[in-house]
């Protein structure tokens, strides 16, 4: 958690000017193009991901730095890939919005909120078809529920009782939305167990209830109950992205927010010493990550080439 | 050799990929029953519900779990029933399956191929007769086939399956029960047909209207070569471009409607690189409508391929 936190805070940071929207204007930043940060939510990517074995697999979002550390990818070739290096996880051509690592089985995040739904489903599938013990994490947000992939993909697994825990990390805004104000009914879970898929609803920012509740669900589906659902409630610290001033919240309910802020309550486990060693190791490392991203190559412009589709390769008009 | 048609060409093609690779499956709407033209026949009975596999009418979660299931390293075969239906998985298509090797930086890749007819269906009106292929052939990443025989839909649904990358493959909706010998020969994507030699007009077409095309080449007063393009994506320049170069005129004909068509990408290519005569043939830009004598405005017939023959002199 302490690791996302200071990645998060230093991409933010190598971002300043780096995309020209709510009012920002385009300079130059080591960090280009919007920016969606998971500051405030560590709790469940690290919760959720403590349960999962190196060979599983998840399927992220726009907002994945998170998702994608604490799967145990390299944080120094995400800061690769954030600063558009060679070096970085896909070699310059993804980004924050794209980030992949398949060596720790990291799927992706995607730019298409609710995308990563029937790709989750589908993977879980190759592992069912296969005799496969691993099993599919499917992180999406509060906003994708309301988007056609969710009801397909959830009842896709219910059918075929897919190894999938889906995991709704509910930080209750929309891009610039209230989502409460855009969605009807009683919310994420009912809506899941409707479908037929059960599941639990877990404080998000309490790292030790996230982590036992999906000791439980992740059980139930090695055992071959089927997927789960935790619908995790969490809140995002700053706006859609990193150059959004989130003006259009309230300021009570950030204030709020900030009291339940998911590290210093994993922070009160500890002894106050340990908590702090924990931070500054983090912010040692990201220190070192940004100085390697920094000196890293750029993809050479033949890169923009490789990996389009093998046929055809070269008639590019 | 032997006398089979479209449809059991193309099943045939998917039993021998899924009998020699377990990596190869089978998903989409009523696959276990053979789907709606008989071209998965018993394949589920064969090779289990596991591999040819049932699915909801999910058309956007049937297209990204294939992408799931291939970036996990299967090689699913996606049925899509129409390509107007194909339109509810735009997504996956186009942001997921061509996009997902080249943003993760190669990490995955996405062999899958995208059954998706095209191509008026008689009688069944503007959602179920529309001909797309210009859609996909737009996008970086996607491979597009478009097979107007049995050997066709045998030899490049074979190679569409062993290629490794996302192959939009659009057999058409009136060719199902067209026969054909089929011999045991695959046919590389990319490499176009000369199927009738001529020397005056260079006539290049796909698809079902290869076949009108011929009929118009054999009454015609021109001595006209028919090239079937068979691959639209990387389409087959090498081939036109020699024809062309002989017979100095193009006509480019296509279901299609011919407004932004396919016909257009291949009439300036070879306009710019030499500057000969170029036509087209197209549907003209009206949805397929239901009654025949509507239906057949849309139709491009031998008779209208004549037509705009005889009006090269």
């Amino acid at each position: 958690m302490a690791r996302i936190r200071a990645f998060e805070n230093a991409a933010e940071e190598a971002s300043r000017g780096g995309v020209a929207a709510f009012g920002a204007t385009l300079s130059q930043a080591q960090v280009r193009g919007p920016l969606h940060l998971s500051t405030g939510q560590e709790a469940v990517a690290a919760g959720v991901c403590a349960n999962l074995l190196k060979e599983d697999f998840i399927t992220s979002t726009h907002r994945g730095h998170g998702h994608t550390l604490a799967k145990g990818a390299s944080l120094e070739r995400m800061m690769c890939e954030l600063f558009g290096r060679a070096t970085g996880f896909n070699r310059g051509k993804g980004g924050s919005m794209h980030i992949a690592d398949f060596s720790v089985g990291m799927l992706g995040a995607n730019g298409v909120v609710a995308a990563g739904i029937p790709i989750a489903v589908g993977a879980a599938q190759a592992i069912k078809i296969r005799g496969q013990k691993r099993i599919v994490a499917c992180f999406f947000g509060d906003g994708a529920v309301n988007r056609g992939p969710f009801l397909e993909g959830l009842n896709w697994a219910a059918i075929h009782a897919l190894p999938v825990l889906f995991v709704c990390e509910d930080n209750r805004w929309s891009a610039t939305t209230a989502t409460g104000t855009m969605t009807a009914g009683e919310g994420p879970l009912a809506r899941a167990r409707a479908i037929g898929v059960p599941g639990e609803e877990v404080d998000g920012n309490d790292v030790f209830a996230v982590d036992s509740k999906s000791l439980i669900l992740v059980k139930k589906i090695r055992d071959g109950e089927g997927p789960q659902f935790l619908h995790a409630i969490t809140y995002r610290f700053k706006g859609h992205v990193s150059v959004d001033p989130a003006a259009y919240r309230d300021g009570e309910e950030v204030s709020r927010a900030l009291e339940s802020d998911p590290l210093t309550l994993a922070g009160k486990a500890i002894p106050a010493e340990e908590a702090r060693k924990i931070r500054q190791d983090a912010e040692e490392e990201v220190k070192r990550a940004l100085e390697v991203a920094a000196a890293a190559p750029w993809p050479p412009a033949v890169e923009a080439y490789q990996d389009v589709q093998d046929t055809g390769s070269g008639q590019w008009r | 050799m032997a006398l089979m048609t479209y449809a059991e060409a193309a099943r045939l093609a998917v039993r021998e990929a899924m009998a020699r690779d377990r990596e190869v499956v089978v998903l989409g709407e009523d696959v276990g029953r053979g789907g709606i033209f008989q071209q998965y026949k018993g394949l589920q009975q064969e090779f289990g519900a596991a591999r040819v596999i049932d699915t909801p009418i999910s058309e956007a979660t049937i297209m990204g779990a294939a992408v799931g299931m291939a970036l996990a390293g299967l090689k699913p075969v996606v049925e899509m029933r129409v390509v107007d239906f194909a339109l509810c998985a735009m997504d996956e298509i186009v942001n997921q399956a061509a996009k997902a090797r080249y943003m993760f930086g190669g990490q995955g890749r996405v062999g899958l191929v995208a059954r998706m007819p095209v191509g008026l269906w008689s009688g069944s009106a503007a959602q179920h007769s529309q001909s797309l292929e210009a859609w996909f052939a737009h996008v970086p990443g996607l491979v597009v086939a478009v097979p107007s025989s049995a050997q066709d839909n045998y030899g490049l649904l074979a190679s569409a399956i062993a290629s490794g990358d996302p192959v939009i493959y659009m057999e058409h909706n009136e060719l199902w029960g067209l026969q054909g010998d089929v011999a045991a020969e695959t046919v590389p994507l990319g490499k176009a047909r000369v199927v009738r030699t001529g020397s005056d007009v260079t006539l290049v077409t796909w698809s079902r209207t290869v076949h009108a095309a011929l009929e118009a080449a054999q009454s015609s007063k021109h001595s006209v070569e028919v090239i079937d393009l068979r691959t639209l994506w990387p389409w087959d320049r090498e081939t036109v471009l020699g024809s062309v170069g002989k017979t100095k005129r193009l006509l480019v004909v296509h279901e299609a409607v011919q407004a932004a068509g396919f016909g257009a990408e291949i009439a300036a290519t070879i306009a710019e690189a030499i500057g000969v005569r170029v036509k087209r043939l197209g549907g003209p830009r009206i949805p397929v409508g239901y009654a025949k004598p509507l239906e057949d405005e849309a139709r491009i017939t031998a008779e209208r391929i004549a037509s705009a023959l005889d009006n090269f002199n």
